[in-house]
């Protein structure tokens, strides 16, 4: 822990002692601890978390859209929460493993799986779909707060064949779950914090407080800082500015080296903002404040890593337009994507229930398709 | 040996057959578990494969999903039957759900072992039956072993196959000894572990009254159609062996000789197993069965107090009278 922390009075209230590296002007701040962690970073590198952070803007509102148009039938929108997911992504290796929620749209963009990918689940046409292991990013898990256990689960397992602490950067790796101010009420949640704790487990614990668990205020959920959550289990624990991008960066970048290097779990909160609707079916005019978003706006993660770029004199005009034009291709990839995904046969339903063969699914499909092919009869 | 020792066995057989094979769960270390059926596991494989958890059940089955998705085969122990249900969205959402969810691209080989069922005189949360709660979910495999043999053999058989088995074990008969082979092979190819682990077996032939049993109620319906041959009836006998999927053709080529079937389980009748049985036995004979399906089991009350519990379970004369009412059609 960095900085005493005290005690948060209300959402608005929210940020108090945080590690940040750049204000919402996007004037670079030093910190003794993580400063350094975030002075390496390259211009191509800043450049790159700018680019993410715009593509998973523009994926995120052209995916809402499409469930206004009904095209999806739910949306989670992520906007707002670009610099905490972003940032903290940038500092994954590609070994590392990651357990997200269902919100980690900027996550998956860092990580390499097509966006495209993310639609189907939300199109409902299956479940999840990508192999996990492709991008070492699992499917979105639903139910809030199930994925920190199997993230500690897969970190054990990652002890135990040897991968942390040999020094060997092509070796050693560290996992991170991603969960919101909510799921920290969850048991699950506390028995992953415990499980971790006691095994010393290579992971890290990224809390995105976006304020907000639907209508619930974090309040509700904790009276004491969520990052202080983590001290109880005995792990370090730190607050960040979710906004920030860099400051993401960096304290990601020191819990997962802390992680691979065997010094076990830390519990980081990027206290953040969900700009949008918790999901398309919700009407966040029910529960809180327009000033409250006006406030956060100003704090705009992508805004303020603009700001900064372009003070330094690291992004120029044609920079900024080359990713807006990438980002547009992106949503007009998205649309046409969108529009053209099939349904599966019904008979898909019963793939995958089991890995290996089972009598019951058998003979529920042969059902199945004998009395669909019989409405097909009838047809003729 | 003992089934309790059975177990042990196979445990320690599958151990050494694949390191990736884990025992997690409370107790389970040094104690061996409170029925000790990891019994020294610890002492000769090592904290690392025998890992005694923190006290949390949603805790055990969600870490060991992680395992498995990184390459391990973990074998949990749920102390209790009672006890698995702060696991249970666990296992019903996450464990059962993962293979489908991800298209198939994961593959989770997680075994859940518990002692279940009563007779033992225990306190309340210590003899449940809560193999229907599962059965229901598709994505888990349940299997029971009634004998010290199948004990050795299908836990072998669970942990070798690629899904998630919920692998029950008949706490009152833990102490049964039986005759096992532990110089002979288990077969642990992917037909066996997924047709052979599943089979039902008949224990007892007969001609009169076909009566299924399972887990702990496979020695209950031996005693019983020991005592009607005694009154000159004839019952065959079939340990189910699995609750899901179940073996309803060895179930219906049975009934159709004997035209009769009784189904025993501790579970409560009330929705049980015995009803699924009931319903596809009906469908598939109708018009062999000379008497309704019959179903023997416990009631629709919490697990009772240990008072109560030789009325609750079904006993050697609810069970015979079951088989004297299905002759009275
Ligand atoms: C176990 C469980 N209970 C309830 C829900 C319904 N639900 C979906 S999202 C949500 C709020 C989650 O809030 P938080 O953890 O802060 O994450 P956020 O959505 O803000 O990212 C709730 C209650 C659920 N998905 N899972």
């Amino acid at each position: 822990m960095t900085e005493p922390l005290t005690a948060i009075v209300g959402p608005e209230a929210a940020p108090g002692p945080q590690v940040q590296l750049l204000d919402p002007q996007g004037r670079r701040h030093d910190h003794p601890l993580y400063g350094p962690l975030a002075a390496g970073l390259t211009t191509d590198q800043l450049r790159t978390m700018y680019r993410d952070m715009v593509l998973t803007r523009a994926f995120d509102t052209a995916a809402t859209a499409l469930q206004r148009q009904g095209e999806l039938g739910l949306w989670p929108p992520c906007q707002g929460q670009e610099g905490a997911q972003v940032g903290s992504a940038h500092a994954l290796r590609p070994r590392d493993f990651v357990f997200p929620s269902y919100r980690e749209h900027g996550v998956a963009q860092v990580r390499g799986l097509d966006l495209r990918e993310l639609l189907p689940v939300f199109r409902g046409t299956r479940h999840g779909g990508w192999d996990p292991r492709t991008h070492n990013f699992h499917i979105y898990t639903f139910v809030i707060g199930a994925h920190t256990l199997h993230a500690v689960g897969y970190a054990m397992g990652v002890q135990r064949d040897g991968d942390v602490g040999t020094g060997d950067p092509a070796r050693d790796r560290a996992v991170v779950a991603y969960f919101g101010d909510g799921a920290t009420s969850q048991g699950d949640t506390n028995e992953a914090l415990v499980f971790a704790a006691s095994t010393n487990a290579p992971v890290v614990f990224f809390c995105q407080n976006n304020q907000w668990a639907i209508s619930v205020p974090s309040t509700t959920q904790s009276r004491v800082p969520l990052a202080s959550r983590g001290g109880g289990f005995g792990m370090p624990s730190v607050r960040v500015d979710g906004n920030d991008v860099l400051a993401c960066y960096a304290v990601a970048t020191e819990a997962l080296e802390r992680a691979r290097s065997g010094g076990g779990p830390t519990f980081i909160e990027a206290v953040t903002y969900r700009m949008g609707a918790h999901t398309t079916s919700d009407d966040p005019t029910r529960y809180r404040d327009r000033a409250e978003e006006d406030l956060w706006r100003t704090r705009d993660p992508i805004t303020r890593l603009r700001a900064h770029l372009e003070a330094e004199g690291l992004a120029d005009e044609a920079f900024v337009a080359g990713v807006d034009d990438d980002a547009a291709a992106l949503v007009a990839e998205v649309r046409a994507f969108a529009r053209g995904l099939e349904p599966p046969p019904h008979s898909a339903m019963f793939d995958h229930v089991y890995t290996a063969a089972h009598p019951l699914i058998d003979a529920e499909r042969a059902e199945q398709a004998a009395f669909e092919a019989s409405f097909a009869e009838a047809d003729q | 040996m003992p089934l309790a020792r059975a177990i042990n066995a196979g445990l320690r057989r599958a151990m050494e057959h694949d390191e990736k094979v884990m025992l997690m769960g409370e107790d389970i270390g040094p104690l061996g578990g409170v029925f000790r059926v990891t019994a020294d596991l610890h002492k000769d494989f090592g904290p690392a494969r025998v890992v005694d958890t923190p006290l949390a059940e949603s805790g055990i089955i969600g870490t060991a999903i992680g395992l498995a998705m990184a390459g391990y085969r973990p074998v949990c122990e749920i102390q209790f039957d009672g006890f698995v249900f702060p696991g249970f969205d666990q296992i019903t959402s996450q464990l059962a759900k993962l293979t489908y969810r991800s298209n198939g691209y994961l593959s989770l080989p997680v075994v859940i072992r518990m002692p279940f069922g009563g007779g033992i005189g225990a306190v309340e949360h210590h003899s449940e039956s809560p193999e229907a709660l599962f059965a229901h979910t598709a994505g888990l495999r349940i299997v029971t072993p009634a004998t010290a043999a199948d004990g050795y053999a299908m836990i072998q058989q669970a942990i070798a196959a690629p899904d998630p088995v919920i692998f029950l074990e008949p706490k009152s008969r833990y102490w049964d000894k039986g005759e096992v082979d532990l110089t002979a092979a288990v077969d642990l190819d992917e037909r066996a572990v997924t047709t052979g682990l599943h089979a039902a077996r008949t224990v007892r032939p007969g001609e009169d009254v076909t009566v299924v049993g399972y887990g702990p109620t496979v020695k209950t319906v031996l005693t019983a159609a020991e005592v009607a041959a005694g009154e000159g009836t004839s019952v065959e006998v079939i340990d189910l062996r699995s609750v899901s999927p179940l073996d309803v053709d060895a179930v219906a080529a049975s009934v159709a000789r004997t035209g009769r079937l009784v189904v025993v389980h501790e579970a409560p009748v009330f929705f049980g197993p015995g009803a699924e049985l009931a319903a596809r036995i009906s469908e598939r004979c109708f018009y062999l069965l000379q008497a309704p399906v019959l179903r023997v089991g416990g009631f629709h009350t919490p697990y009772p107090a240990a008072v109560h519990e030789e009325e609750y379970l079904p006993g050697l004369d609810r069970v015979l009278d079951a088989v004297d009412r299905s002759l009275a059609y």
